[in-house]
């Protein structure tokens, strides 16, 4: 086999990606049968000694995998060379692997003892290596194998190995789920794990296999709080969203004074939240005596709520979203203002964020509305938005209307009204009658206003405004009289069957109101009613039992013309409804008993529909999760625990200071000294003493509260960095001794003078700043 | 070395004979973490890319979504998050292709978008673009930087500096020499950067010109009401920072006034505690491009319009026809000249057509998306720029009763809107004099008219 035929059979290959049917088509059998013969060549390739020739055939086999097309048969020719010296073949040989073991099982056990061999390796990347794949074949019988490398690769050197061995854990679970005793002793080991590499990955193990296990969290807890922003990204989520769990069963509410209240009937705006906050102490005291102990909060419970705050300014969306979660859930509600600031940043990101994103502000929205109202503007709706953006902006708008802000909402919601895009304009009117529920003030406005939108050109407008208007009119009948005359003149023209059968219920319900209109829409409507759709016919036949309740004189042989209609007609629910109804109303010798309460039955008073944000209550999923985003439990999701109502002993978390938590961290600060002075800095104090400052850190915090007086989150933020001044200070003692040596460098920098600039504008000298900045290094920042 | 196999050989069979004790067929499924699969598919609704990290997800899972996308009316409308009887489906739309990819059981959304645009970006860092032409040229590259990214569906190494030191991104020389020697794009040593302790940027970095560039790019997102009153504006920028120096470079940047920035996210380079104690930007940067910050100006009052546009787009009550009469002006430029001035308007159905004079550059209507496109150029601000002339309506159709929406372009050079300076960038960590520079540039990002 020439290089050069192989090169126009490569030219074959590349010229069928083109093709929009692919292997599978089992029609196709003129592919089907070429295939076979360019796998022989593929083979051949295979075979020989030269390594180009080995990576060609490789690199085709690849393309046809992601291409999806079957390459199973070639599986002997490939798996031989696994042992291949050429890394670049071997790691595509990996990829063929890992794609079809599963399919041959018996063929991929010729591989394994390469990757053992691999397993002992003296280089930790090949270690690594042997062990991912090793454990990527999804073959059952290699699972005691799998096993004892991973037992093995937990207690390696190197924290990259140890971290391939966490990736393994989940790998090995999911293809023999009775492994799983011994797979968590391998994750309490790891979980002990002292560096940033592998905490993500075993967490993530963690929440796979036995995320029940709680307990195996308690001596970690502290330590993972304080390596979690030097984690990456993706590991930082995971962690986050386990803490978040975690705190829910090891702390108490700090929000229960809220909770009382409410369940004391009171209604809690955001507004008056001033006096509340204000008086909290007080009014924590007072019911500390009534109830329980008074609130103080675990110091824990603090550390994870201040090492997790910078994270909100990571480039990251999901890292972002998990704390805001994390506040959401777990911090007292005075806090949890700063996330909203981080949520509407994540509003100018792509579509798809932005879709994730304000589901979730939707549903914070309803129970902390005070949050986002300072961000009312952000979401606001440009025409070029996609409707589902749209749509949910509206919603949040919605949400955070309140008598303050309605009328500025309204006048933005008349904008949207004459949107081209009629889904979001119906979604529009649906809101301001939303809001036209909630806030007393503007109903009879928006009553006007969605009146005026009757006379619109488009129909389906018109009809999601009578359908509006409806439900609002059912607020108060009796002052809106010539609005239901107008609306029964709509019969006339309007089209849609939802809209009509509104229309139908209410001169139905308010009869009385318009008593010489009923009987002559009545009318008009049993000549059509032939022809219209079955929830009109329904509601025909409402109208005609209310109308000859009230009004029998002059309506007793219509009904009886359209029960008549109804009773042949082909729908069953209507021949029912026709039966029932005429039996209730009709009096008639046999059957009495019932016809007396026909009036009572029919007319009875109804409550007026509550209009609910589709986002209510969604917040007993935890935000963030994809159960929460389609309000539905997703397979594997984790219920996010009830706070307990007494504390569990907080002992649990103590570590005591052995030997190697001192020589591993000294270790660990000395290499990353050179790198990265400011993260070795926090982590330094991760030891011993950080149950102390965190401590001193919620007296303080309690104690600046009851200064405190007004509110707003600004003022909530300040008081959180005023408490955490104290621990600061001891910070910043270290930080100077670390720095020392950065001035001699700024220094040095001086000497050089500054570098030459494209348009670096600095108005002072370069000497100047220099020395300002050696200056400001040296001097402790409160000054 | 014989024996030692032999010895493996044995330790596997004996393996498998205590395996064989215990059925594992009826052990019950676990389901598995993270992204199962991904699909690559085009504009058309072909898949031309498969991957799966663990056992094959047949491609009729796709249905689901070709369902939901025949549904939306365009491709941003199809809902992210798509929920089938036994996967959900988590997808983007990025460059007229959809990724998506099938996930089984609870994950967080956001994570799964956030990775699949990381891997989009991957793409576009390796290849220049992210077209399906480009992806399939590429394919056994793409391949592996999918197996590279992830690991069991769970993200492994994501910074393109690793990534890099792994596959070599292709170069048209390369390709040659490849093609040539038969070598292809790995690399040879193995790679270390996984191993660092700053994951973000790779190892032994050697350059003879060691230069570091920062564009400061800020975007202006408004609303204008039809009388010209601004509903709502904010900046937001980003700077974006080309740093090739040799070594292990400690960079901190400091600004004039960091007192503007009202929120701020960072590349995972930036230490958070420097800044929240001093405001300065310290940090160890990636080698290469890279978005070092992004931040937000609030301020409505801070936020200087650049332009304004004064519009009049009538429809006469016979519902024949239209006239339209466009003129834009400066406003708030800061005595810098707006380049790159385009307006967008967007019409309503019934327009069919429109005939109109320019007095300064070029428009184009399309009739078959409804939009209309004025591209100014420069502005004068001696001269206006005008626009009118008359629409033409549908035959028959009644006079429209949607409003256009105005939507706006430009770019100002050398001027950040918000007024955000740098005061000075200082290396630590090397010994040697880097080249340093900083450009600002002002863009309008989401801004509106209305009418």
């Amino acid at each position: 086999m020439s290089a050069s035929s192989a090169f126009s059979d490569e030219k074959g290959g590349s010229s069928s990606v083109g093709e929009p049917e692919y292997g599978h088509d089992p029609a196709s059998g003129g592919i089907f049968s070429s295939d076979y013969k360019r796998h022989d060549d593929l083979k051949e390739m295979l075979d020989s000694n030269k390594d180009s020739l080995k990576l060609e055939a490789m690199k085709r086999i690849v393309a046809m995998i992601a291409r999806g097309k079957n390459t199973s048969d070639l599986f002997p020719a490939v798996v031989k060379n696994v042992a291949c010296k050429n890394i670049e073949v071997k790691k595509l040989v990996y990829v063929y692997l890992v794609r079809y073991a599963e399919e041959q099982q018996d063929l991929a056990l010729l591989s394994i003892s390469t990757f053992q061999r691999g397993l002992k390796d003296p280089n930790q990347l090949i270690r690594a290596s042997a062990l991912r794949v090793l454990s990527s074949i999804r073959v059952t019988i290699i699972v005691p194998i799998m096993m004892l490398a991973i037992k093995e690769a937990a207690s390696d050197m190197s924290p990259y190995v140890r971290k391939t061995a966490a990736h393994a854990i989940p790998k090995l679970y999911s293809l023999d789920p009775e492994q799983k005793d011994q797979l968590i002793e391998v994750i309490e080991k790891l979980l002990a794990d002292k560096t940033t590499l592998v905490a993500g990955s075993v967490v993530m193990a963690f929440e796979e296999v036995c995320p029940e296990r709680i307990d195996l969290i308690h001596k970690n807890y502290r330590k993972l709080c304080n390596l979690l922003v030097d984690v990456e990204e993706w590991g930082q989520v995971v962690i986050i969203n386990m803490l978040t769990r975690y705190a829910r069963t090891q702390f108490l509410n700090p929000n229960l004074n809220e909770c009382l209240l409410e369940e004391g009937g009171e209604s809690t705006f955001y507004g008056s939240d001033a006096d509340q906050d204000e008086d909290e102490d007080e009014d924590k005291k007072d019911e500390a005596l009534s109830k329980r102990k008074p609130y103080v909060m675990d110091p824990d419970h603090r550390l994870l709520l201040r090492n997790t705050k910078p994270l909100l300014q990571s480039r990251n969306a999901a890292v972002v979203m998990a704390v805001a979660q994390l506040y959401f859930h777990l911090a007292p509600k005075a806090e949890v203002g700063v996330i909203a600031k981080a949520l509407v940043r994540l509003l100018r990101s792509h579509s798809e964020v932005q879709y994730v994103v304000l589901q979730n502000v939707a549903t914070m929205t309803i129970k902390r509305r005070g949050m986002f109202e300072p961000y009312l503007k952000s979401f606001y709706i440009r025409s070029t938005d996609p409707t589902q953006i749209k749509v949910l902006k509206l919603e949040v708008l919605t949400n955070l209307a309140s008598e303050t802000n309605i009328s500025t909402i309204l006048r933005e919601f008349q904008t949207y009204i004459k949107s081209m895009d009629k889904d979001f304009v119906a979604a529009t009117i649906q809101a301001i009658g939303r809001c036209a529920t909630h806030i007393g003030e503007v109903r009879d406005t928006c009553l006007n206003g969605l009146v005026q939108l009757l006379s619109n050109r488009d129909e389906l407008v018109v009809a999601e405004s009578v359908v509006v208007i409806k439900k609002l009119l059912q607020m108060q009948p009796e002052k809106h009289s010539d609005i239901i005359k107008h609306m029964a003149k709509l019969t006339d023209n309007i089209q849609v069957p939802m809209a009509r059968a509104s229309i139908l219920w209410l001169i139905g319900e308010y009869c009385e109101h318009v008593p010489k209109i009923a009987p002559d829409v009545l009318r008009k409507m049993a000549k059509t009613f032939t022809n219209e759709e079955d929830i009109v016919k329904l509601q025909i036949i409402n109208l005609a039992a209310k109308l000859y309740l009230t009004n029998s004189k002059q309506t007793k042989l219509l009904t009886q013309y359209v029960l008549n209609l109804a009773k042949y007609d082909q729908n069953y629910d209507i021949r029912d409804r026709a039966r029932f109804i005429r039996q209730l109303i009709v009096p008639t010798d046999k059957c009495g008993a019932l016809s007396k309460y026909a009036k009572k039955l029919i007319l009875a008073l109804k409550p007026a529909p509550i209009l609910e944000s589709p986002f209510k209550d969604r917040d007993h999923f935890q935000l963030g999760s994809l159960s929460h985003l389609l309000n539905t439990k997703a397979g594997g999701y984790q219920e996010l625990p009830d706070w307990p109502q007494d504390a569990p002993d907080p002992s649990v978390r103590n570590v005591e200071v052995p030997e190697w938590t001192k020589c591993s961290s000294r270790e660990k600060r000395k290499e990353k000294k050179v790198e990265k002075p400011f993260y070795s800095d926090s982590e330094g104090e991760s030891g011993p003493t950080e149950s102390a400052d965190s401590e001193s850190d919620s007296a303080s915090s309690s104690a600046s509260g009851s200064e405190q007086s007004g509110s707003g989150s600004e003022e909530s933020e300040e008081s959180e960095e005023r408490s955490d001044s104290d621990e600061e200070e001891e910070e910043e003692a270290k930080k100077r001794k670390t720095q020392k040596k950065e001035p001699i460098e700024a220094l040095a920098n001086l000497r050089r003078g500054t570098c030459p600039s494209r348009s670096l504008t600095t108005t002072r000298t370069a000497r100047q700043t220099a020395a300002n900045q050696s200056l400001r290094i040296l001097s402790p920042r409160q000054r | 070395m014989n024996g030692q196999l032999k010895k493996c050989h044995i330790a596997i069979t004996s393996f498998i004979d205590s395996c064989s004790s215990h059925n594992l067929d009826s052990l019950p499924i676990v389901a598995v973490e993270m992204i199962h699969s991904l699909f690559l598919i085009n504009h058309a609704g072909d898949i031309f890319l498969e991957k799966h990290w663990k056992s094959v997800i047949g491609r009729s899972v796709c249905d689901y979504f070709f369902e939901a996308k025949e549904n939306a009316a365009e491709p941003e409308d199809v809902p992210p998050v798509l929920q089938t009887p036994h996967h959900y489906l988590i997808s983007i739309y990025r460059d007229r292709l959809f990724f998506l990819s099938v996930i089984q059981t609870e994950a967080p959304p956001l994570f799964v978008i956030e990775l699949l645009h990381r891997v989009v970006e991957t793409f576009q860092d390796y290849f220049g673009e992210c077209s399906e032409t480009v992806i399939k040229d590429n394919v056994v590259t793409v391949y592996e930087l999918l197996e590279e990214m992830l690991d069991n569906g769970f993200p492994l190494a994501t910074e393109s500096n690793i990534l890099k030191e792994m596959i070599r991104p292709p170069t048209i020389l390369r390709t040659m020499v490849n093609t040539l020697t038969g070598t292809s794009n790995f690399e040879e040593r193995l790679p270390s950067g996984q191993l660092s302790t700053i994951p973000w940027r790779r190892s032994g970095v050697k350059y003879t010109n060691n230069e570091a560039y920062f564009d400061v790019i800020e975007e202006i997102d408004a609303i204008v009401d039809k009388s010209g009153t601004t509903l709502c504006a904010e900046i937001q920028g980003v700077i974006e920072a080309c740093v090739k120096l040799t070594g292990m470079p400690d960079l901190t940047l400091s600004f004039m006034n960091p007192r503007l920035l009202d929120d701020v996210s960072f590349h995972p380079c930036v230490r958070f505690k420097r800044w929240e104690a001093e405001r300065v930007l310290s940090f160890i940067p990636p080698d290469g491009n890279f978005t070092l910050m992004s931040y937000h100006v609030n301020a409505q009052n801070l936020v200087a319009i650049p332009v304004y546009v004064k519009q009049n787009i009538s429809f006469f009550e016979s519902g024949s026809g239209g006239r339209l009469d466009l003129t834009a002006g400066p406003k708030q430029t800061m005595g810098k000249t707006v380049e790159g001035l385009v307006i967008t308007v967007h019409m309503p159905k019934a327009v069919l057509g429109a005939s109109l004079t320019a007095t300064q550059g070029s428009y184009t209507y399309d009739p078959a998306t409804k939009v209309l496109v004025w591209d100014i150029g420069r502005l004068n601000p001696q001269k206006l720029p005008n626009l009118r002339g008359s629409l033409s309506l549908q035959a028959g159709a009644p006079k429209p009763e949607d409003n256009p929406s105005i939507n706006i372009a430009l770019k100002i050079q050398q001027l950040a809107i918000s007024g955000l300076k740098v005061n000075r960038l200082d290396m630590y960590g090397e010994k040697y004099k880097p080249f340093k520079g900083v450009k600002y540039v002002t863009k309008a990002g989401k801004f509106q008219v209305r009418t």
